[in-house]
């Protein structure tokens, strides 16, 4: 089964952009299933259900939301192969701009938009800077000029990706993503795979509930401000 | 070759991505040495990373392909219901082609199609083939992204620049050099097809709608290079739409124009008509058709005339 992490900042247009991939297979019989990851509701369900998309829904919670992906990716990966699924979609908001969910040899996404600024790429992690694919949507917003010096922002912090500019309203470029979908590696089970990258790190008082605030509360892995 | 000074110093590429050096002109392996990794964690990155990074920019200046489309073939693929399209079309530089068909006709796909390269592997089957051969996996990449140009129907621009930086800014992402006086000439040429003049210290989103279409054709003529230029309807708010057209011409650019606009479609020596997905039909445009554009074009003046004079503060007398 082929699986692709798909990651972004919040609003970037994942759900649209994996919505039109799935329309753009069309009559090639194709069994995709999404699992969003998010902390505290979504909709998007809702929205694949009614393209005829197999969903399921992992919420974190208080949990770091990345954490809670790689905590559950290799049951979400045997649930989708017993469905007999043949791409395994996993879409997940980069709420920090450090997630990184992104797995060595597995195909990784990062969505991103033209309206976030360009300055923005440079300010996203690993989730961009390690993406083999990074599609840039809403470009029919702004001009052509502003998509260009976004796209060289992009390339800058991630010289390898392949680029793609999808339209997230009328599917333009989705069906292209598609085909990349189609050529990801194979796998039948993610046993002895790792990350690209380290996971942001917490392990402190206020993981473990904490509310008071004051030095005498600080515990574990704490990090100073430097403000001189 | 390139002169070094063009090149990206490690120092500027390192603060540029937002690290604090001490030492000025070191190597990027000097500069790798005194990094320490768990810093470099919690920017989210490493040391492998950031010398590709370093090393792509460079590629990314020094080998920026020189596209120069001398045609572009269309093969036909299928419409929406998997009939044969009948027609090819051969596009050259310096050619105005228009596109016409209700929305959702295909016209999108149309575009995508020969943005991908397509080689019978899109929905439609059909084939790009440029300069007489078919592209082949490495030029198909070489090309990506360069071989369209898209005017949209925006008529704002969203960065947070004023017209200086941002015309620097789009000069920078092309290498080119001797900015000043890319400004200079730009600032000057908008300011030709706008009439309502603006300096290089107006931000960009304070613009107006003409203003703003203006800078972003002339921008697209000089400073993108890709050889074909997608038009999406060019409004009627006060620019030379003629002479805007004339511009991309001279820049011998392959110019389509997707337009319900009578003016701009017959602007065009040719038409494509797209139907139900596919190419249905190019129609040449006649010496009768001509003769209607110059009365639409005498009209279109007429207007743009009374306009200027009412923003003028003038009366306005019938004849």
């Amino acid at each position: 089964m082929r699986l692709i992490t798909v990651a972004g900042p919040p609003s970037s247009g994942k759900t649209s952009v994996i919505g039109k991939t799935f329309e753009a297979f069309g009559k090639r019989s194709v069994e995709l299933a999404v699992i969003k990851f998010d902390c505290l509701s979504t909709a998007d369900e809702q929205y694949y259900e009614k393209k005829g998309i197999k969903t399921k829904l992992g919420l974190s919670g208080s949990l770091c939301p990345d954490h809670y992906f790689v905590n559950n990716i290799d049951t979400c990966f045997h649930w989708a192969l017993k469905e007999k699924v043949d791409i395994l979609v996993t879409e997940s908001a980069g709420l920090c701009n450090r997630c990184s969910p992104h797995i060595k040899e597995i195909l990784s996404v990062c969505v991103i938009d033209n309206l976030s600024g360009y300055h923005t790429p440079k300010k996203i992690g690993p989730m961009l800077k390690f993406a083999d694919i990074v599609v840039i949507t809403k470009g029919d917003i702004v001009s052509q000029a502003e998509r260009e010096v976004f796209a060289f922002n992009v390339k800058r912090v991630n010289p390898k990706a392949k680029i793609l500019h999808i339209n997230g309203i009328t599917g333009q470029g989705a069906a292209e993503l598609g085909k990349l979908f189609l050529e990801a590696n194979d796998y039948e089970s993610l046993d002895d795979m790792k990350l690209r990258f380290t996971m942001p790190a917490a392990l402190c008082s206020y993981c473990l509930g904490e509310t008071m605030i004051g030095r005498d509360y600080h515990m574990g892995n704490v990090k100073n401000i430097k403000l001189d | 070759m390139q002169c070094e000074k063009h090149f990206i110093e490690p120092y500027d590429f390192l603060t540029e991505m937002g690290f604090e050096l001490l030492e000025k002109n070191q190597s990027m392996d000097r500069y790798m040495a005194l990094m320490d990794d768990d810093i470099l964690e919690d920017m989210g990155t490493n040391k492998e990373m950031l010398v590709a990074g370093y090393e792509a920019a460079h590629l990314q200046l020094v080998e920026e392909p020189g596209v120069r489309v001398n045609s572009i073939l269309i093969k036909g693929g299928f419409n929406k219901d998997g009939e044969k399209e009948a027609i090819d079309i051969l596009l050259k530089p310096g050619e105005i082609v228009s596109i016409v068909g209700p929305t959702g006709s295909g016209k999108s796909r149309l575009l995508g199609d020969i943005e991908w390269l397509a080689r019978g592997d899109t929905p439609t089957g059909r084939w790009i083939v440029i300069n007489g051969a078919l592209p082949d996996d490495a030029q198909r990449y070489c090309f990506e992204e360069k071989l369209i140009s898209q005017l949209s129907q925006n008529m704002n621009f969203v960065m947070d620049a004023n017209v200086e930086e941002f015309i620097e800014m789009h000069a920078q992402s092309r290498n080119i050099q001797q900015i000043d006086g890319v400004i200079e000439a730009v600032i000057n040429q908008a300011n030709a097809l706008a009439g309502e003049p603006f300096t290089r210290e107006t931000p960009l989103t304070a613009l107006s709608g003409g203003q703003s279409r203006a800078l972003m054709i002339v921008d697209v003529a000089f400073l993108c290079k890709s050889p074909i230029v997608l038009i999406d309807e060019i409004e009627n708010a006060g620019i030379d739409r003629r002479k805007a057209l004339d511009l991309l011409v001279k820049t011998e650019k392959i110019i389509m124009i997707a337009t319900h606009d009578p003016v701009l479609a017959l602007m065009a020596n040719r038409r494509l008509v797209i139907k139900n997905g596919g190419m249905h039909q190019i129609i040449e445009s006649n010496e009768a058709e001509k003769k209607v554009l110059k009365k639409l074009e005498a009209m279109d003046q007429e207007m743009l005339t009374i306009r200027n004079a009412l923003r003028n503060g003038e009366m306005i007398y019938s004849e």
